[in-house]
């Protein structure tokens, strides 16, 4: 039957067609209901912090919170910036020069936020584990951190993060 | 279909019209179900029980509770402390969750050894299943409530499983989240999802039972019914039981929430929340042992998510796995082994999940994930094709009254 052939056609273009409109329909519905889970503008808003760490003395560490996040500010000792730069970098699972880390050397600025499932690793107190590197030991799985805070051992894909930050004074800085 | 002949006339002018009624005669009273069932059985009406216990006092509870940082750990205590029996509806709630997933766990652990899982009741276990799961969600959920050190933490190290996933990790993390970090939006809408969760279970508990009333019970012998001498009615006979087993779970439970109610917690939950100090020994609640364990045996984050998250997807395709056509370890001397040293596996798991990740507890964490998998993946596949079962009874009345059916053995006496 050759109307059959036509006709379906036809038939088949409007099923498709409709179908397609339906479906980008629920799409543009779906991403508001999606979107409204992401951070609100209020909490974007509270997205920097500035600190001064003048008050940090060599061998010190102090936590600050940016975003709900802990950040590790870790005035850094000559020995413990040495053992930084004393690795070869090619053999660390993460490879990263100390220098790209900083950029004021004895000021480490880090989030205090282990890589691998979000714990708050030890070792911002003298009394803390710092790991066989000397630098956090995180308790939760056992993932160990040089005082660059370089990963070293344990389940942490990655390097602590250092976040975005700047010296917009000789002392303060804006973290964000 | 001739529906039962009600007396009460305005039954009969409902039904009628709506027949509930004829419904539930069918599906709770007539409904055929194999004379042989032991005691094992009892746990599937018992779980559908503690889910009723659960949602009511749920409920209840979401009407004292706050869901906001600034108040929720407050709010918990305030029930514990002045709400007129909050002490009790909490206790019944929190200790409610360990035992429901105590019975369902046996439930699972019944249907593995007794083949329930085998044509045609396929798609009843991975509705089981399916259930397994969202009760998983809405338990990781309700633990985050009372904004203790635990639920902060726990949310903190569950929803970075998501970070993971390659590329859109991060991505999911924030959504989860609706900020930087576990915060006031997180507990908002896990407070929203764990009042709707299990609703999402009741419907899917309906689909559970609609497939399970398809062809009935499996049973003991994982013969099907042949006729009406291997059946007796639901009610009074299974419903009797059934009230039965639940007095003598109800004295557990209650010996429980009235004498041991922490004894399942974690005394760190009763620390406000910190986003700034993580407990020496974050552990989740027992029944998430094994699958912590799991994850945390395999020293890759990508993988060590996928495995945990795979022990469970291998359930799914089970009936995929073990070809057998004969139902029940008792018919099968090999698989029932392997069945006692899967369950033990699963319960060394469990001890190692609540142990801290190093030395020998890693090596047994390893060695248990990997039998795990060498039992479904590896094991039931070939047992299916190697063992020799041993010879079937005809008929579930056949053990029971010597021959064949109920008429043969008069013949024969």
């Amino acid at each position: 039957m050759a109307e059959t052939h036509e006709g379906a056609t036809r038939r088949d273009f409007i099923h498709v067609a409709s179908a397609t409109m339906g479906a980008v329909g629920a799409a543009c519905v779906a991403w508001p209901l999606i979107h409204q889970m992401n951070p609100a503008a209020d909490t974007l808003a509270l997205a920097t912090t500035e600190f001064d760490v003048s008050g940090v003395e060599e061998g010190m560490a102090v936590t600050v919170v940016w975003r709900g996040k802990p950040v590790f500010v870790r005035h850094r000792t000559a020995k413990e910036i040495e053992e930084a730069n004393a690795v070869d970098i090619g053999n660390l699972p993460d490879p990263q020069a100390d220098s790209e880390r900083t950029s004021k050397p004895e000021m480490l600025v880090l989030v205090g936020v282990c890589t691998h499932l979000g714990c708050v690793p030890l070792g911002q107190k003298a009394t803390d584990p710092r790991g066989e590197w000397g630098g956090w030991f995180c308790p939760c799985h056992g993932s160990h951190y040089d005082t660059s805070g370089r990963i070293r051992k344990g389940p942490a894909p990655a390097n602590l993060m250092v976040p975005p930050y700047e010296y917009i004074s000789d002392t303060v800085i804006r973290i964000g | 279909m001739s529906g039962p002949n009600f007396s009460n006339p305005i039954v009969r002018w409902i039904d009628h019209r709506l027949p509930v009624f004829t419904f539930m005669h069918h599906e709770m009273h007539e409904y055929p179900t194999p004379k042989n069932l032991n005691y094992w059985w009892n746990f599937g009406s018992l779980a559908g029980i503690v889910l009723v216990i659960m949602l009511i006092t749920g409920i209840v509870l979401a009407m004292h509770y706050t869901p906001h940082v600034d108040h929720a750990f407050q709010s918990v205590e305030r029930i514990m402390r002045d709400v007129n029996y909050g002490w009790l509806i909490r206790y019944i709630h929190a200790n409610g969750a360990s035992f429901f997933f105590i019975v369902v766990y046996i439930h699972i652990f019944r249907g593995l050894y007794y083949g329930s899982y085998k044509a045609p009741r396929e798609l009843l276990w991975m509705l089981g299943v399916l259930i397994l799961l969202l009760m998983m969600a809405t338990a990781f959920m309700g633990y985050v409530l009372p904004w203790g050190q635990m639920s902060f933490w726990g949310a903190t190290v569950i929803t970075n499983l998501f970070s993971a996933i390659p590329g859109v990790g991060e991505w999911i993390v924030t959504l989860l989240w609706g900020g930087f970090s576990v915060d006031n939006p997180t507990l908002n809408r896990f407070f929203s999802l764990h009042y709707l969760l299990p609703f999402v279970i009741v419907g899917v508990v309906v689909l559970h039972i609609v497939a399970l009333h398809r062809f009935g019970s499996n049973n003991p012998l994982g013969i099907d019914v042949r006729g009406k001498q291997d059946s007796i009615p639901f009610h009074p006979y299974y419903t009797v039981k059934d009230m039965f087993g639940l007095g003598v779970f109800l004295i557990f439970f209650a010996g429980v929430v009235f004498f041991l109610p922490n004894a399942m917690g974690h005394p760190d939950n009763y620390i406000p929340a910190n986003p700034l100090v993580t407990p020496a020994h974050i552990v989740p609640e027992w029944y998430f042992l094994p699958f912590y364990a799991i994850l945390r045996a395999i020293p890759d984050k990508l993988l060590g998510v996928v495995a945990m998250f795979a022990s469970i997807g291998v359930l799914f395709i089970l009936p995929w796995l073990d070809r057998s056509p004969v139902r029940s370890a008792s018919f099968r001397p090999i698989f029932k082994i392997f069945f006692w040293v899967l369950l033990a596996d699963c319960v060394m798991l469990t001890y190692l999940g609540g142990k801290p990740p190093e030395g020998i507890y890693v090596i047994l964490s390893r060695l248990g994930t990997l039998y795990y998998f060498f039992h479904f993946l590896i094991l039931l596949p070939g047992l299916s094709i190697f063992e020799t079962p041993k010879p079937l009874p005809r008929s579930i009345s056949q053990p029971v009254l010597g021959s064949g059916t109920a008429g043969a053995s008069k013949e024969n006496a």
